[in-house]
């Protein structure tokens, strides 16, 4: 396909969309399917029938997961032929169905309307996100009406790979798996690496607690993570990409497999893409739903069917990767902005956020907080901003204690924060992290060493048992975080407890361990009072009272002797 | 000169640890060359021959002027590279690994065969570990003595994965291969029959003698008998790889 | 003799074998030399049977592993300045802590129903309950020296002692460890 071609086809579907007068678009990403989005889809077709003056899609996520199932009108102004009008529903049922369709020319269904005039919507902006929730996702023409693929298609035909690299540089992108890894500097390392056999990796483990930004992306719009992978690989010389996806997420991986086919069959991957040197195919390859199989070097040996254990680096991916050869590896949101970057350039992209940390990110709201569900904010927006502005903050009239960033390898960060710009540095200088985008809002209801027992008890769990601080370390810290839990710590499990957060976080082989220790960290770090609280006083003068035998210890084995 | 690249130029580069000065290949890890020149840096995972699994972290190191730790088995020398293996950081957390390690499992080494000839206990010596504060976890573990030679007894096994590499890239037999995650992790043969009953051991017994502990031994081996030789495999291991 | 210079000891042996105790008596002719030094004013080798109210050195052999253990492990902290862990059994757990596998109940019914061919019966009068998990002498109380060995041979003992009627703290490590 040659631009011009693409232009001509993005066209014709456009001019087919405004046949219709009014657009319906029916959440059909994960979350307000679990709450029925199914049968609403199902009940406003039913209703419409064929009449061709209204159109009734799936589309992917719209972000106010509380309010789900979400429906929104699209309809054309009667005076023009361009302008629209939009209106949102919350929480439809498929009884709704027919009040919705009825009112379509007539006054909106008060009762179900949503605004969209609040923060939670005016305050976002969607560079990732832009066709989630507005384009029917199985659909590759819905993708390229939407200028999909028009930044593929450019840097093929117009571009070189060398260009595609100075852009990618020139947006300051960082990665969005957890690490912040310059972007740009990634793809030049794999780009360098002598020609022959590459590979590109989207990394769509994502495995933390409470976080679906990259379910949501697949979902929404999978297309534009394949053409983030092949503008990769057109970038450092791969022609084969792989999306590792965990299994637990069945819809993002149908999505995917669709896309796969669709953009096939018209020549936007697979051999000779637009007629052009560029062949890139692209594998999916199931995870079973291991966090440490998000790591990079685990990740690999399970595509190679081995076991899913990370190994010492280096070597980097990028030198020594997959079956040995270099790699590209990038998290799906990572992979999700290089479309638009090339389309509208490194400059525009670096426009957006702060010096350090370039263009939005999205977050998934959740916990204590009044709107859950998924955000897209420019970099640098403060936490106030996220939580109390978009978020509608804390509800049931409780105030607010922590927000916890970065999931199991990230912090609680305490209100005297809040007015912190979100950014890499900004968060990891406060003792968290950006992580993925999981943000989970806590009152003050929570008690602090639970959060901090909580994710020790995800770290121990997933820990793969390779390296002994890790497998070992999780397992004394978690069960020293329960004692003082459970009121039956003294000071000296607390000193032995900090002792093992710096030992575990300084020698561990892989991120997973390094950072296990940081929900303790942080939260000592500012709520030591309530670990404090719990302890008991040392018994008998000089006595230990270590208490060396765990009473529960036979219980936490699977094994049985024979 | 030789460019870069070329496959006789073996660049030869010159650091420093704990301050001696020395020389080495560029190819060679930290721990090699601290080995070479008689500097002890304490180790259990790593043998000379098999694949670096970098999973004990007893050889972590330090370098000078630098706050990050780095895997003395898995990092390659660098010209100028100012390490230091000995410092009270150091010692600290490899006490706690070695503390971590004896709490994990049952070593009792008094009723042990390989009492007196293991390197776990030879480590606690070395890294000063007169007891453990941390709970043992005191978790019930096999004993499987099904094969007609071998035992292997889970309560002494500290997950190295020597056994598990020396089948594979040795003997070329995979019989043992690691399951399970965290904590529940354990070495198994043939994906978890018992050892007697597996297809693939050809009984070389190589996994026992490189066991660092009392996991892998003898049948008929009383308190303190069991002895183990490993001088087979760097001979073993060159003549695998010879080209 | 110059009474002050004089240093009292208590010993006693918790779950253990007495193997450590035995291990003491093996430094053979130095105790001749102890005797000079040392007054044992509580322990299973001598006749008091009363625990001074205050001792200078105590040494406890064994796990702790019933009732009695604790109290005794509590009285000797409370008591001496200074309290060694002797042996591995005190200072690991070792060979009672093997227990600790199985639940105090099947313990209890293996050794005394299962295995039992006359009138099976768990005693329950006059002897120390089982504690529900045993424990090494540092999981009850603070303990000042770990002395390993199993036994610790009689070089090991002869040296700890020898340093503390010396008036030094003793430096075990280099000369014994786990097993020895
Ligand atoms: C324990 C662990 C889990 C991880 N899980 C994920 C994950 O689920 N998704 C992801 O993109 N990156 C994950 N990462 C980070 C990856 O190793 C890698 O850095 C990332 O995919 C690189 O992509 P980026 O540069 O685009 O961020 C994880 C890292 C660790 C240590
Ligand atoms: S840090 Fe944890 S997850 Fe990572 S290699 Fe070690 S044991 Fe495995």
């Amino acid at each position: 396909m040659h631009l011009d071609e693409l232009a001509d086809f993005a066209a014709e579907v456009r001019k087919e969309q405004q046949e219709s007068k009014h657009c319906i678009r029916v959440c059909m990403a994960a979350g307000c399917q679990s709450s029925g989005a199914a049968a609403v889809l199902d009940g406003l077709k039913g209703q419409v029938d064929d009449d061709a003056n209204v159109h009734v899609k799936g589309v992917g996520c719209m972000g106010l997961c509380a309010a789900g199932p979400l429906v929104e009108i699209e309809s054309l102004e009667a005076s023009s032929k361009t302008a629209s009008s939009k209106t949102l529903y919350q929480k439809v049922t498929a009884d709704d169905a027919e009040a919705i369709v009825d009112s379509l020319d007539a006054e909106p269904v008060e009762r179900l309307r949503c605004s969209t005039d609040i923060p939670f919507f005016a305050w976002q902006k969607k560079v990732v996100l832009e066709n989630s929730g507005i384009i029917d996702p199985e659909e590759i023409k819905e993708y390229i009406a939407a200028d999909g693929y028009l930044g593929l298609v450019t840097a093929l035909t117009e571009l070189t790979p060398a260009d595609v690299l100075r852009e990618i540089k020139a947006s300051g992108l960082r990665g969005r798996g957890g690490g912040g890894y310059l972007t740009g500097l990634k793809w030049s390392t794999v780009a360098k690496m002598p020609p022959g056999q590459k590979y590109v990796i989207c990394n769509s483990d994502e495995g933390d607690p409470g976080a679906f930004m990259d379910r949501a992306v697949l979902e929404s719009d999978p297309h534009r993570v394949l053409e983030g992978m092949v503008l990769a690989g057109y970038a450092v010389g791969a022609d084969h990409g792989f999306v590792y996806i965990r299994a637990e997420y069945p819809l993002a991986i149908e999505r995917l497999k669709k896309a796969i086919q669709q953009a096939t069959r018209q020549g936007l991957l697979g051999k000779n893409i637009c007629e052009t040197r560029l062949s890139f195919d692209i594998e999916i390859r199931l995870g079973a739903g291991a966090f440490v199989c998000g790591e990079e070097t685990a990740l690999m040996a399970s595509i190679e069917g081995s076991r899913g254990q990370p190994r010492p680096r280096p070597p980097y991916p990028a030198a020594y990767g997959l079956f040995g050869q270099p790699t590209l590896i990038n998290n799906v949101e990572t992979l999700a902005n290089v479309p638009s970057i090339i389309r509208h350039g490194g400059d525009w992209f670096a426009a957006m956020g702060t010096e350090r940390s370039k263009g939005t990110k999205v977050f998934a709201l959740a916990g204590r907080i009044q709107n859950t569900g998924l955000i897209e904010v420019p970099m640098g927006i403060t936490l106030r901003d996220i939580i109390e502005t978009i978020g509608g903050g804390v509800p049931d009239g409780k105030t607010f204690k922590a927000v916890q960033t970065g999931g199991p390898s990230g912090g609680c960060i305490p209100e005297q924060f809040l007015d912190l710009p979100v950014d890499y540095d900004t968060l990891r200088d406060v003792g968290s992290i950006m992580g993925s985008g999981g943000m989970i809002v806590m009152d003050q209801s929570s008690s602090m060493v639970e959060v901090a027992r909580y994710f020790m008890e995800f770290c121990m769990d997933e820990s793969c048992g390779k390296c002994v601080p890790c497998r070992a370390g999780t397992d004394q810290m978690y069960h020293l975080l329960d004692k003082i839990v459970k009121e039956k710590a003294t000071s000296r499990d607390l000193a032995l407890l900090e002792e093992l957060c710096d030992m575990v976080s300084a020698t561990s082989l892989c991120g997973l361990g390094q950072t296990a220790p940081n929900p303790v960290l942080s939260t000592l770090r500012y709520f030591r009072q309530e670990y404090e609280e719990k302890l008991q006083d040392l018994a008998v003068a000089g006595s230990g009272q270590a208490d060396l035998a765990r009473a529960d210890s036979s219980a936490s084995e699977t094994e049985e002797t024979k | 000169m030789k460019g870069p690249g070329t496959a006789s130029s073996v660049r030869v580069v010159t650091l420093k640890i704990n301050d001696h000065d020395v020389s080495a290949r560029e190819s060679e890890s930290i721990l090699e060359v601290a080995r070479e020149n008689g500097i002890r840096i304490p180790s259990l995972c790593q043998m000379d021959g098999l694949s670096i699994a970098g999973a004990c972290r007893l050889c972590m190191v330090e370098l000078k002027g630098s706050s990050r730790l780095l895997a003395g088995c898995a990092t390659r020398v660098a010209e100028g590279m100012e390490v230091l293996t000995n410092t009270e950081r150091l010692r600290k957390y490899r006490r706690m690994i070695v503390e971590l390690l004896l709490a994990e499992r049952n070593h009792v080494c008094s009723v042990c065969v390989s009492n007196g000839r293991c390197e776990l206990q030879d480590l606690a010596f070395e890294c000063g570990v007169d007891h453990v504060r941390f709970p043992y976890r005191s978790a019930v573990y096999q004993v499987d003595a099904s094969h007609d030679w071998y035992r292997v007894d889970h309560n002494r096994c500290v997950l190295c994965l020597r056994c598990v590499r020396v089948c594979d890239e040795i003997e070329g037999a995979h019989t043992w291969d690691a399951m399970g995650r965290g904590i529940n992790c354990q070495v198994v043969t043939d994906l978890k029959r018992p050892w007697g009953e597996s297809d693939s051991c050809t009984g070389c017994g190589k996994c026992v003698q490189i066991c660092p502990t009392g996991a892998l031994v003898k049948h008929g081996t009383s308190a303190g008998e069991m002895e183990k030789d490993v001088h087979f495999l760097p001979y073993l291991s060159r003549m695998r790889h010879w080209e | 003799m110059m009474q002050q210079n004089r240093i009292t000891v208590a010993t006693t042996w918790l779950d253990g074998c007495s193997g450590c105790h035995m291990s003491l008596l093996d430094i053979d002719d130095r105790l001749f030399l102890l005797a000079e030094k040392v007054d044992f004013v509580y322990s299973p080798l001598v006749d008091a049977k009363q625990l001074p109210e205050s001792v200078d050195v105590g040494i406890i052999e064994g796990s702790v592993s019933t009732d009695e253990d604790l109290h005794k492990a509590i009285e000797f902290r409370k008591r001496c300045k200074f309290l060694i862990s002797l042996g591995d059994c005190a200072v690991s757990g070792n060979v009672p802590s093997m227990r600790n596998l199985f639940k105090l109940d099947d313990v209890l019914d293996r050794a005394y129903r299962e295995n039992v061919q006359v009138n099976p019966q768990i005693p329950r009068d006059g002897v120390p309950k089982l504690l529900e998990k045993v424990q090494p002498l540092h999981g009850v109380v603070d303990v000042d020296l770990f002395v390993q060995g199993c036994p610790p041979s009689a070089e090991v003992i002869w040296n700890v002692l020898s340093e503390l009627v010396a008036g030094r703290t003793p430096d075990p490590t280099k000369l014994t460890r786990f097993g020895a």
